[in-house]
């Protein structure tokens, strides 16, 4: 068993109105850890000293709830692919390492405490996409509404977009078009989503510029860092949505 | 819900950028074929350049398409770009990157230049202010000497490596521009995606050699007066 000599450079903050700036911590961590782990081993003694612990946001821990943001050294959930920072493990560091941990940082996502962000842009952009309608009554049989392989695929890659707000995180724009790109191509995808197709990719968009994200140009650093992998053709098929809804949405405003 | 002009939304932005580079990218094609003319010989340029000038009107459309498509280009940039920039008014104290390119990540810089190339570009050889002295000579059917003007700028190795650097400064652009403009249209796909990368690269990349080709080949002497 290998324990490793750390220091970790941490962001403080407050509140959301006062300035944060890193301090440093030294701890001893196993390679057998979670990189959360770590952090509890590092707040247990924060409490003992009497300090206030580092505040990080987690809950399931086993990478599908999307609440463990922080930038670990330089890379969103760190430097594995494909893995949230709960599921990250301390095996990936060496001793002596010098570790940097900050929170996201986008206008949208505003810090409230050292490393949580109020991502609650993301929940606007997903109740600005409404409901979809659904046929009342009986339960329908199982197979009924027949769905192509490619499509329920498809469908299902971008339904695996936990919200964790990596892709903002990585872009260099503060961009959420992955994000987005992902919810509305996940019901665009399907049956169920077609009869708000048009208002939904319309509104969704109208809110993400509404919330200060920035502008994809195509870095594709979202990608790469997103723990679920979803790709950039979600991009492309979210642009494509939206304009293919441009004639449609002119139309009903002005029937209104 | 209230929606704003699609021109001004995020993705309309991004169409606009998207569509007049496409268009600006066909122009940077169509004037590559006729400059190329210049390894048919003087003859073959200088009656390119006659001909061109005897359609004055359609040039002069054309002229202020270009101007039209180069300013709604510029403009869309800015605006994107100030965005982009506030969307993360506290940077990271360390950020790695991992896939994004020289080409993406220095477009603003790379267009600047290019724009600032543009007007450098007018002055030397459309309205020939910035060296009357090689610029104004008439070949022997009396019509205006291109030839000697181009070779004679390109034998100055300020002029031929100027334009080696700003060609070099397009070719980054397009590098992602070409891409980027079909992903921001909404026509790439998880097969495409790819591919389109590649074929951005060689493209521009082959744009650029055949560019670049022009002002090196008078520099060395290759294409003489
Ligand atoms: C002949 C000249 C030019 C050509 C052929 C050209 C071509 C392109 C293309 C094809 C794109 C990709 C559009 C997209 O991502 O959808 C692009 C993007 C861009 N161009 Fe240009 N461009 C030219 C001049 C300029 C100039 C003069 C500027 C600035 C002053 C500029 C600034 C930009 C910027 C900032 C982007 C990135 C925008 C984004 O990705 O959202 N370009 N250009
Ligand atoms: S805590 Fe749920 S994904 Fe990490």
């Amino acid at each position: 068993m290998s324990d490793m000599n750390l220091t970790l450079k941490v962001w403080r903050q407050k509140s959301k109105d006062q300035k944060g700036c890193f301090e440093t911590y030294k701890t001893l961590a196993s390679e057998h850890m979670s990189f959360l782990e770590m952090l509890d081993v590092v707040n247990e003694k924060l409490e003992r000293d009497g300090k206030d612990p580092v505040a990080f946001d987690h809950d399931c821990r086993e990478g599908i709830c999307g609440a463990c943001s922080m930038v670990i050294n330089g890379s969103p959930h760190g430097p594995e692919k494909a893995t949230t920072t709960c599921q990250l493990h301390m095996r990936k560091f060496k001793d002596g390492d010098t570790i940097v941990i900050e929170p996201w940082r986008a206008k949208a996502f505003p810090v409230l405490k050292d490393l949580i962000v109020d991502r609650g842009a993301f929940d606007r952009i997903i109740q600005s996409g409404g409901y979809t309608s659904a046929a009342t009554g009986g339960v329908p049989d199982a197979n009924s509404i027949l769905i192509p392989k490619e499509r329920a695929d498809e469908a299902m890659d971008a339904a695996q977009c936990i919200g964790c707000g990596a892709c903002v995180a990585a872009c260099p724009n503060a961009s959420a078009m992955l994000f987005v790109g992902a919810k509305v191509s996940h019901l665009a995808n399907l049956p169920q989503g077609q009869v708000e197709a048009k208002t939904r990719v319309q509104n969704m968009v109208t809110q993400m510029d509404k919330e200060g994200f920035g502008n994809c140009t195509n870095h594709g650093e979202c990608e790469s860092s997103c723990p679920k992998e979803i790709s950039i053709k979600f991009i492309s098929k979210m642009n494509r949505e939206y304009l293919g809804a441009l004639s449609h949405v002119q139309k009903s405003a002005a029937a209104e | 819900m209230n929606r704003d002009c699609p021109a001004q939304t995020s993705i309309g932005k991004k169409v606009l950028m998207a569509l007049t580079g496409l268009m600006l990218s066909g122009f940077i094609v169509g004037h590559l074929l006729g400059n190329l003319t210049i390894f048919a010989g003087r003859e073959w340029i200088n009656s390119y350049a006659y001909h061109l000038e005897e359609l004055k009107p359609l040039v002069w459309a054309a002229r202020i398409t270009l101007l039209g498509l180069v300013t709604i280009h510029i403009l869309t940039a800015i605006c994107l770009t100030i965005k982009n920039r506030q969307a993360r008014p506290v940077a990271y104290a360390k950020k790695e990157h991992q896939t994004t390119s020289v080409g993406a990540r220095t477009m603003a810089l790379t267009g600047t230049v290019i724009l600032a190339f543009i007007i450098f570009h007018l002055m030397h050889f459309t309205f020939r202010v910035t060296h009357p002295e090689i610029s104004n000579s008439l070949d022997e059917h009396g019509h205006r000497d291109v030839f000697k003007m181009v070779v004679m700028s390109f034998q100055r190795p300020e002029l031929a490596f100027g334009y080696v650097a700003a060609l070099t400064l397009l070719f980054l652009h397009l590098s992602h521009g070409l891409w980027s403009l079909f992903q921001s249209i909404g026509l790439l796909g998880e097969r495409t995606l790819p591919v389109a990368k590649k074929i951005s690269c060689a493209v521009s990349f082959i744009l650029y050699l055949a560019y670049i080709s022009i002002p090196l080949t008078c520099y060395f002497g290759l294409v003489k007066v």
